[in-house]
């Protein structure tokens, strides 16, 4: 029984690199031991993006994208549909928590400094999956066709047309059409289910391939690879299979744990995660008093809101959006720090970086209110320290007093 | 020791979005007597809808033989189907909507899902806050949605309110006082509108009725899983220090 096996394994091995990549990615791929709590977002992160692939397609065969339909379809899904209203509030649900367990993922990264030298690019192919997931998120929103799916849209496109010459056309390019119309709901429902998950899929296999060529960092901020023992395994490391394995499997249930009690007790999360107007069907000529997009782009949403318009442009709010996101990519750069882990850092960073939590907090929170003068007001203030953060990085990073890093790495 | 810190910690970053509070109108709004469990007021709701409320709205996303969610049975929702209708029909209005359009100014919303976007509070209040207004060509208004284009159809069995503002340290907060009793006394109305709010509540999302029940019993087995998964994590993990 057992040589059956061997040689069916044989058999596959001398035409694919089955043991080889099972080693070099799992029972080899050496993992520092000290892993912390905030080591669970990466696996969760995959955990969400199969759920979201696996109930996605489910939903593809019972969704019309049509301005007519599509709206009944998704009450058709959620009535009539055995399970429907499961697989759209999984569907939903995981959006959110896309979001909630990335957004967390990153702020490790930063925590740790693991956007750092020799994890630049591992840190740039990061960054281009959020920006896809965003762009993924915001045409999936069109779907259900209701009221803050098509003024959302309406916003978002909007934005484009504020580029100086080429903006309208820019607009026109991607609704394909002068306003949000089905033709709009058609292409994003190709772009939606069709490629923007295979580029996400795409991008994220590389997010582990880089990963997997430089090494994990971990929160003691130190390369494991510098101390290994005669074998050539890191002293610090541990094989990812079957220790983080099992680890992960532990966080996955603890992470379900709080997916399902959203998804069958609370799965419009107070109207966060499922806003209340998009039960409304989409109507062109009625435009809603507050329109609001879903909490995880009001940070954003918050910063083009805060930035006074010129001449009569909203473009440089659109501008200080942009930056807003892309400026992530910079950090490697940015940081001048001599050591990676929060750790190590002095006083300054710890301060910096908690200010930073604050101002995304609060324009969160923000953007997800209508812009009175006050809130607006605040809302600069807190834009100023969101780029403080980035752009005084290089000094003060530089001129904090860090602490001596260790060899080793200390307890797990 | 520190997993309990930790699990705190994932908890309440997780509820971030949920900490932020949603106002919307700022109008007072009545506590609407929501119970999903009561399928005597469920069933009594239904049977105001679609006696009452079908006359000129829709609800084109729901069946009338779904009604048996609610515990009613096909010999019992047979008399509520209007001419042409099966079971598996869904709620369509009486009034042709093009007609009712020129009727009212607008187009009677479709209820389906009207408890969804609305809330249930709101719903109840609003039922409830028809005032005589001479200004208005349907000769009534609503204390929360001004110049609403829907009659107060509800004035036989309520009764006619008139609206007062009172004054409150300044502020002048509105009040309504019934001024020509209807076919119901007042409690009796609120108990009938309580009933076809919690009626409503159900047909937006029908799978409230049961997504509880499987909830607890998805969140029984993630909790056995996760000992489970604990003590082979305890287990494998015991020889690295």
């Amino acid at each position: 029984m057992m040589s059956l096996l061997k040689k069916l394994v044989g058999w596959f091995d001398d035409r694919f690199p089955l043991m080889d990549t099972m080693k070099e990615h799992l029972t080899e791929y050496y993992a520092p031991k000290n892993f912390n709590f905030w080591y669970f977002f990466g696996s969760l992160a995959l955990l969400v993006l199969v759920i979201q692939i696996a109930s996605g397609i489910f939903l593809t065969m019972s969704y019309k994208p049509d301005a007519q339909l599509a709206f009944g379809a998704v009450e058709y899904i959620m009535r009539d549909v055995q399970g429907g209203w499961l697989l759209r509030y999984i569907h939903s649900t995981g959006a959110s928590m896309f979001f909630v367990v990335v957004y967390l993922h990153m702020f490790r990264g930063m925590m740790y400094g693991s956007y750092k030298k020799p994890r630049e690019l591992l840190w740039i192919i990061g960054m281009v999956i959020y920006l896809v997931l965003m762009a993924e998120a915001f045409m999936g929103y069109l779907l259900p066709w209701g009221q803050m799916s098509f003024w959302g849209a309406q916003v978002i496109t909007n934005l484009f047309s504020t580029v100086p010459f080429v903006g309208p056309d820019l607009a026109i390019l991607i609704r394909g059409d002068f306003v949000i119309s089905e033709a709009t709901l058609n292409r994003f429902f190709a772009l939606h289910v069709a490629a923007i998950p295979l580029i996400v899929v795409g991008i994220v296999f590389v997010h582990l391939v880089a990963l997997h060529k430089v090494g994990s960092n971990n929160p003691d901020g130190i390369e494991i690879k510098k101390h290994k023992d005669a074998n050539g395994h890191p002293l610090d490391g541990i094989p990812f299979h079957p220790y983080y394995t099992v680890k992960d499997a532990m966080g996955a249930v603890v992470f379900l744990f709080i997916f399902c009690a959203i998804i069958f007790f609370a799965p419009d999360m107070g109207g966060y995660f499922l806003e209340y107007n998009n039960f409304v069907p989409a109507n062109p000529m009625k435009t809603p008093e507050h329109i609001a997009p879903v909490w995880y782009f009001t940070p954003y949403y918050a910063i083009l809101r805060a930035v006074p318009p010129l001449f009569g442009s909203q473009f440089p709010g659109v501008v200080a959006m942009g930056v807003g996101t892309v400026i992530f990519f910079f950090l490697p750069w940015l940081d001048r720090g001599k050591v990676k882990s929060i750790r190590y850092r002095g006083p300054i960073y710890k301060i910096f970086l908690t200010l930073f939590v604050i101002s995304f907090l609060g324009l969160g929170w923000l953007g997800t209110l209508p812009a009175t003068p006050v809130y607006t007001w605040i809302a600069r203030v807190l834009s100023v320290v969101y780029f403080a953060f980035f752009l005084l990085m290089p000094w003060y990073t530089k001129i904090d007093k860090t602490k001596p890093e260790p060899s080793r790495v200390t307890s797990h | 020791m520190n997993a309990i810190k930790k699990l705190w910690l994932l908890v309440l970053l997780m509820s971030v979005p949920a900490m932020a509070i949603a106002n919307e109108s700022g109008a007072q709004l009545d506590k609407a007597p929501v119970d999903l469990g009561n399928n005597a007021s469920l069933q009594r709701g239904a049977k105001f809808f679609t006696a009452n409320c079908l006359a000129c709205h829709a609800a084109s996303y729901m069946r009338y033989n779904r009604l048996k969610d609610i515990g009613m049975t096909d010999a019992e929702i047979k008399p509520m189907l209007p001419e042409g209708s099966k079971l598996g029909s869904t709620m369509q209005a009486a009034m042709d909507p093009n007609s009712a359009k020129l009727a009212f100014g607008v187009a009677p919303p479709d209820l389906s899902v009207i408890a969804r976007a609305r809330g249930q509070d709101w719903l109840y209040t609003y039922l409830r806050s028809f005032y005589v207004d001479s200004k208005r060509p349907s000769g009534s208004n609503n204390a929360i949605f001004p110049s609403v284009g829907m009659p107060n159809v509800l004035a036989a069995l309520q009764g006619e309110q008139e609206l007062h503002f009172e004054n409150h340290e300044g502020h002048a907060t509105k009040k309504l006082l019934l001024t020509k009793p209807g076919s119901m006394k007042p409690a009796e109305f609120d108990a009938t509108i309580g009933d076809l709010t919690n009626y409503l509540v159900y047909m937006g999302d029908p799978s409230k009725l049961v997504r509880s029940k499987i909830g607890y019993i998805v969140l029984g087995f993630l909790l056995i899983l996760f000992v489970l998964t604990y003590a082979l994590k305890k287990e494998m993990w015991k020889d690295i220090h």
